[in-house]
């Protein structure tokens, strides 16, 4: 690993999370229980209501599907119906560039990818900003499970027990300052555990980015799991955005820098297709794709006779976002 | 010595090969294997989580190969003097267009499910699917005067009317090209294989004229 750990003596944030030095080997083996016991304390918080909820979820796939490395994690009503994409599915189909362009690749070559100790640079218009060790994001996480229904840009679709934690509850913890209109965020930059690195098949380091007021939306999830499990490799280990009412691309992957901006950020496909990907890119069957119509989407898993699922605008998820875009010409700011 | 030897046993097998009765059956059931490996695929749900697209772009794939491996008979038994190769033409034609067909039809059927307003909006809204039908527009002349029948009836328009198998190619690499999001490794490949078959039968001829 080639993580440069800065430390930023100025800015250490005082309550909860500090900008470490060096993590020892029993902290960083320690992760998985931290999560583990925030999930405790969160689940204690809810009992009654929401955990005995979960087990009446109908969403379901076959239990195998299921892992438990989360203990007593909550249980929410989102994505209730929902009937899942099978595991396999999920964690086999995958467009993680950054370890070859096949579906098939990210399953096949990151499987050796380390992610821990892994850490995350925080950057710009914020009070506190420095390194900070994942375990340390962590510790003040409610870990929840969350299902949201996916869809790519490539017209397929998903539907994904995350496990995570609101993305806002922990951009607050950065305190940005009222210069921050957009949060940039940054996939780790390392040929030689990512080969799909080793072409400039895109613009690496991966950046995509969202305005802030998107950002703090309550939809917007920071995952570290699914299915019950740790994120595997190819889905994005250690911690990735998901963002369900956008296709798929802005869902970045494996993050290693959050920097918060006064303007519009770069992000990796905007820059490859400026005519095909735009900044905003909100699932939207109205606005085709330049090559190919968003009006349907292909679930994963469907077999042969199967029709494809109309897409819904915004994903489904208009009733909590179209706000953030009245007034906003949909077919310009795509 | 030992090097004539071999040689001669080459070309020994080289001849005594063709002549084999089970030998023409051998190379059609070959061609047919991309075609099984598919449909079993689909039978079995061994195709992945998106089976249709797999199965759209295989065939694809394939009938694009066979164009390739079609323009390489004549270079081919050029190069290497397998006149026999010959024979084969007209049977790897027929298979590129076999495979062009049922890339197509599993397009209308799995992708479209026979909606004809949709497909005819497909293919005037978007570039790379209207090229794609064109290719295979002009394909069917082609397997429609492979018979001997036609190929006596058209007499030296039918080696014109054959040529059209180089826009052809040309014409479905470009829908390949611009099918691609970011990653055109393999279709810069299949353009290198394309320009130097076709390469091989231009250039002379341009060097000559010039």
């Amino acid at each position: 690993m080639s993580i440069i750990i800065k430390t930023d003596r100025t800015h250490p944030l005082e309550q909860g999370i500090k900008p470490s030095e060096i993590t020892s080997e029993s902290a960083y083996l320690n992760r998985r229980e931290f999560i583990k016991q925030s999930g405790i304390l969160a689940g204690a918080a809810w009992t009654g209501g929401l955990v005995a909820g979960g087990l009446s979820l109908p969403a379901m796939a076959a239990s195998s599907d299921y892992g438990n490395d989360f203990k007593d994690l909550i249980k929410t009503p989102y994505g209730k119906g929902e009937s899942l994409t099978s595991f396999k599915d999920a964690t086999t189909y995958n467009n993680f560039y950054e370890f070859g362009t096949g579906k098939k690749d990210p399953a096949a070559n990151a499987q050796e990818f380390v992610t821990e100790p892994w850490s995350i640079t925080v950057e710009g218009e914020a009070n506190k900003t420095g390194t900070f060790h994942l375990e340390d994001i962590l510790l003040h996480a409610q870990m929840e499970e969350r299902i949201y229904r996916f869809r790519c840009v490539e017209a397929w679709s998903m539907v994904v027990p995350w496990v995570g934690f609101s993305l806002a509850d922990m951009l607050k913890r950065f305190e940005p300052n009222s210069k921050a209109k957009y949060v940039e965020f940054e996939t780790l930059y390392d040929p030689k555990q990512m080969p799909g690195q080793k072409r400039r098949v895109l613009d690496w380091p991966y950046r995509d980015g969202l305005r802030m007021d998107e950002a703090m939306n309550p939809l917007c999830f920071m995952a570290v799991g699914l299915y019950g499990r740790d994120l595997p490799n190819q889905n994005g280990a250690p911690i990735r955005l998901v963002v369900p009412w956008k296709y798929g691309f802005k869902n970045i992957k494996s993050i290693v820098k959050i920097k918060f901006t006064e303007h519009e950020p770069v992000c990796t496909w905007n820059v490859t297709g400026p005519k095909e990907y735009g900044f905003y890119s909100n699932v939207n069957p109205n606005v085709d794709h330049p090559r190919w119509s968003q009006a349907t989407e292909r679930k994963l898993g469907a077999n042969f006779w199967e029709p494809k699922t109309k897409t819904q605008i915004f994903n489904g998820y208009g009733e909590q976002v179209a706000h953030l875009y009245k007034d906003m010409d949909l077919t310009k700011y795509f | 010595m030992e090097a004539t030897i071999k040689r001669s046993l080459l070309m020994q097998l080289k001849e005594i090969l063709p002549g084999l009765c089970f030998f023409k059956p051998i190379i059609f059931i070959i061609c047919l294997l991309p075609f099984a490996f598919f449909v079993s695929g689909a039978i079995n749900q061994q195709l992945g989580p998106n089976p249709v697209e797999a199965m759209i772009r295989g065939f694809g794939d394939w009938a694009f190969y066979f164009i390739l491996i079609g323009l390489t008979i004549s270079p081919a038994r050029k190069l290497f003097k397998i006149n026999w190769l010959i024979q084969y033409r007209r049977m790897i034609g027929l298979f590129a267009f076999f495979y062009v067909c049922i890339h197509f039809s599993s397009y209308i059927w799995f992708d479209q499910y026979f909606d004809i307003g949709k497909i005819i909006q497909d293919i005037i809204k978007r570039p790379f699917i209207a090229i794609g039908f064109i290719s295979f527009l002009m394909l069917v002349p082609l397997a429609l005067t492979s018979t001997n029948k036609m190929m006596r009836r058209l007499k030296k328009n039918w080696g014109r009317l054959h040529k059209l198998v180089y826009p052809v190619s040309i014409l479905t690499l470009l829908h390949y090209f611009m099918m691609v999001k970011a990653d055109y490794l393999v279709p810069i490949v299949l353009l290198v294989i394309l320009s130097s078959l076709l390469g091989y039968r231009f250039i002379p001829k341009l060097l000559k004229r010039s």
